[in-house]
């Protein structure tokens, strides 16, 4: 079982949960599983063309998914997955 | 610029620098390095604040604030450059004043103004490095654009309620090697809504301190050369459970400014490239003093506010909890017969939540409050105390 660490602005979509054990062959369908578990999730993994966002860093272990295997990278038992999200601090629009 | 080797330090400051002086690493040259440098702190809010206080204290020659805003009442939680007698100030103006009482041996700059697509090469460009304290994701990414067209270090960190984020961008080590900025990390911004702020999704207060001090460390390693500064590495911070991890970042073949084919040479519009200036389609309003009437002559309606439960907790106006992420499975309960006022905070959530309805469900009975709970509240009050 691979460990999925879910950061803080997606926990309320996961009742809070902050790391979810996940039995999953490659991240994508890490991420697919959590989204079938935890359906609100779902266009947080995924833009509208099934592909992993963008703004959306996954990391397995220290590296990065990107300069691994992307989606196709294999999990493993004990694989840390973390799920690392574009965050900008305070303002709720534009520049201010 | 001055070579960092002729400065020099009265005795005043000798003794004030002492504890970085005797440490092996540092040295007087460090310190020589932190008074000849410039560092420009972009915002002066929750990160800021402890990287200005820091920056001063360490000494560093000369340091630039921009921040456009006016302290209130609601940064005081968290931005601890600021004290209540600083509400209603210009945030530079007050953090100038903080900094200088603190090291007069230093020179503070101030610009009361937006950091924009049309100034910032022009803030950013007299200075060694810069630090990227400011809140949205369009500043984000013209701070990182600016910094890589102009070859300056971007010491990076940003908040989210309990999660802190830490990187530096755009080094260039001893060997002459570049690391990776903003746009390696993060290609694209999220689409607006999609990403909560911290307005909407709060912040622990001490957070910024921790993180904000991080950042301070780094823009001092950067200036001095001392130990390893956070390039290629992207550090996060989680104050719930302390965890803390750091990864690894390379750049990008692809990056539009620094890969292999740059499509970005100068700045762009950057509330454009955040999708932050989609003209959205207006809503029907109604006004407080409209909302009160139709309470006072009994008209049918129905309120509900699509606030957040601890929200609706701390403060409502008898209305039904129908939080926004949770309008669409919850249409049914809107009613199609009457009018319904729907409500939020301020009355931006409750106009999304009435869009999503109406596009999605065909809505059209559905008014949003204008002003949110805030006007509400803010006009009972004065009928109160009239």
């Amino acid at each position: 079982m691979a460990t999925v660490i879910i950061p803080t602005p997606l926990r309320k979509f996961t009742n809070n949960t902050a790391k979810l054990d996940i039995a999953a062959g490659t991240v994508e369908e890490a991420l697919l599983d959590l989204s079938a578990n935890y359906p609100d999730l779902k266009k947080h993994l995924f833009d509208e063309g099934g592909h992993i966002r963008t703004f959306l860093n996954i990391f397995i272990g220290e590296d990065d998914i990107r300069d691994l295997q992307a989606g196709k990278t294999p999990l493993h038992d004990n694989t840390v997955v973390s799920i690392v999200p574009a965050i900008a601090g305070g303002s709720t629009d534009g520049y201010h | 610029m001055p070579s960092h080797q002729d400065i020099q330090f009265s005795k005043v400051e000798l003794a004030r620098y002492n504890r970085h002086i005797i440490i092996p690493e540092f040295g007087l040259e460090a310190q020589q390095k932190l008074k000849a440098a410039k560092v420009l702190v972009i915002g002066s809010g929750g990160l800021g604040s402890p990287v200005l206080l820091y920056l001063a204290a360490a000494g560093v020659g000369t340091i630039g604030i921009v921040d456009f805003d006016r302290v209130d009442d609601s940064n005081l939680q968290r931005q601890i450059l600021f004290g209540v007698e600083s509400v209603g100030q210009p945030k530079v103006e007050a953090a100038r004043r903080r900094l200088e009482a603190l090291n007069p041996h230093i020179e503070i700059k101030v610009y009361d103004t937006l950091i924009n697509s049309q100034n910032a090469l022009d803030l950013i460009r007299d200075y060694d490095a810069v630090a990227d304290g400011t809140d949205n994701f369009p500043t984000r990414y013209l701070v990182n654009d600016a910094c890589v067209l102009l070859g300056k270090p971007n010491v990076y960190a940003s908040i989210f309620q309990f999660e802190g984020q830490v990187s530096v961008f755009n080094y260039r080590n001893a060997d002459g090697e570049l690391g990776p900025n903003y746009r390696d990390l993060y290609p694209t911004p999220p689409p607006p809504g999609l990403v909560p702020s911290c307005a909407e999704g709060g912040v622990l207060g001490v957070l910024p301190g921790i993180i904000g001090s991080m950042q301070a460390s780094e823009v001092i390693k950067v200036i001095t050369g001392v130990g390893e500064p956070l390039s290629g590495r992207f550090f996060i911070f989680d104050a719930l459970n302390f965890e803390t991890r750091t990864f690894k970042i390379k750049r990008r073949d692809d990056n539009p400014l620094n890969g292999n084919n740059p499509t970005i040479k100068q700045l762009i519009d950057y509330e454009m490239f955040c999708g932050m200036k989609v003209v959205e389609r207006p809503v029907k309003e109604i006004t407080v003093q409209e909302l009160i009437q139709w309470q006072t002559l009994g008209e049918k309606f129905q309120l509900i506010d699509v606030r957040e439960p601890h929200e609706y907790e701390a403060a409502n106006i008898g209305a039904e909890l129908i939080p926004l992420a949770t309008v669409v499975d919850n249409a049914g309960r809107f009613a199609k017969d009457v009018k319904v006022v729907v409500h939020c905070r301020s009355g931006v959530r409750s106009a999304k939540a009435i869009r999503e309805l109406e596009d999605k469900l065909g809505f059209d009975n559905l008014y949003n409050l204008k002003g949110g709970i805030l006007a509400y509240l803010e006009f009972e009050n004065k009928q109160i105390t009239i």
